[in-house]
């Protein structure tokens, strides 16, 4: 809670430690464990999806040169299992966006925007891993939520060899609501 | 019942204005818990009514953002076929999707057109609603074939410009 005048104006609380992430890779997560075919059906029955690439083998071998997982199943390979033996917390997907609302004291963000992009397809065997990179950040806007700053954080996965396989891209606005 | 999808739609066969079949389907507490799971997605308001309705303010449990976009690609390729390759997609959420909730898909192709690299691409406008509101916004970009010989996942590197 920002109770003294001064530093509820001061939107420059942080500002160069976050300026100083900008287009640099930072929370590296790397999936727990590879992408299985398991995992790709139980996904595809949840919505019912019958696209024969994830069913019919023969199939899969014409078009992408054997199996491969549902495109949107992207960010499930780097989820942190619900629980693991000696882990005491849970690592937070977009990490930088609760850094940025803790560096540049904003206590509330949302997320307005969210985007996917797909690359090389992922398939079974694959290790994904993903890092975080802050793309942007603006001037200090007002909108009907508050005073702040938007964001732009890409979440960049590969696979084991390195190779690009998708990115999400989300936009999110940090702000202090002024009239508290 | 869903059927194996096996029709493939060239970039020929489409044009701007274009409306895609709608998807309709009930959504229950089997549809929110199971889409969300597969997601590994264990946040307690994709299972737990009691803390969904305590924390988050909504009616029961909604639906995960993955659940969503797994919707959406199977909207797409029943539509598209399996040679339909989704290169990106866009979407803004404003509403929950709760068990009970009718949900439909519908969608509009917003531009055609063919890049650098010989890929055919359509864009499209796609609204996800329920109880007459639409509750999710899509826009996506999907590589079709330009011909029945042609097949946009064998495309790779400089060739797969999403």
């Amino acid at each position: 809670m920002l109770t003294d005048v001064s530093t509820a104006e001061d939107f420059t609380i942080g500002l160069n430690q976050a300026l100083a992430w900008v287009d640099v890779e930072r929370h590296e997560v790397i999936g727990e464990f590879e992408v299985e075919r398991g995992y790709c059906w139980t996904a595809c029955a949840a919505v019912q999806n019958g696209n024969p690439l994830y069913w019919d083998d023969e199939v899969a071998r014409q078009l992408t040169g054997g199996p491969t997982a549902p495109l949107t199943l992207l960010s499930a390979w780097f989820r942190p299992h619900y629980w693991m033996p000696g882990r005491e917390s849970m690592p937070l997907p977009w990490q930088t966006h609760f850094d940025l609302k803790q560096t540049l004291v904003l206590p509330e963000a949302v997320a307005t925007d969210s985007e996917v992009t797909f690359g090389e397809p992922i398939r079974p065997g694959d290790r994904i891993r993903c890092a975080e990179t802050l793309r942007s950040l603006s001037e200090v806007k007002t909108t009907k939520l508050g005073r702040g700053r938007f964001w732009v954080i890409d979440a960049v996965c590969r696979n084991g060899a390195g190779t690009w396989v998708g990115t999400e891209t989300m936009t999110g606005f940090g702000y202090r609501n002024l009239q508290e | 019942m869903q059927t194996m999808t096996r029709q493939n739609l060239t970039i020929d066969q489409v044009a701007v204005g274009d409306s895609l079949p709608e998807l309709t389907h009930e959504v229950t507490a089997t549809s929110v818990i199971l889409g969300a799971l597969a997601s590994r997605d264990w946040r307690p308001m994709h299972h737990d009514r009691d803390f969904a309705q305590q924390r988050n303010g909504t009616p029961d449990i909604f639906m995960n953002t993955p659940n969503q976009a797994a919707w959406l690609e199977r909207f797409i390729t029943d539509w598209g076929g399996p040679k339909a390759r989704i290169g990106r997609y866009k979407f803004r959420m404003g509403d929950s999707i709760c068990p009970g909730d009718i949900m439909i898909f519908s969608g509009t192709i917003d531009a055609v057109s063919t890049d650098v690299k010989g890929c055919g691409w359509v864009g499209l406008t796609i609204a996800l609603a329920a109880s007459n509101v639409i509750k999710t916004r899509f826009s996506a970009r999907v590589a079709l074939p330009v011909d029945n010989e042609d097949n946009p996942w064998a495309r790779r590197g400089e060739d797969w410009q999403p």
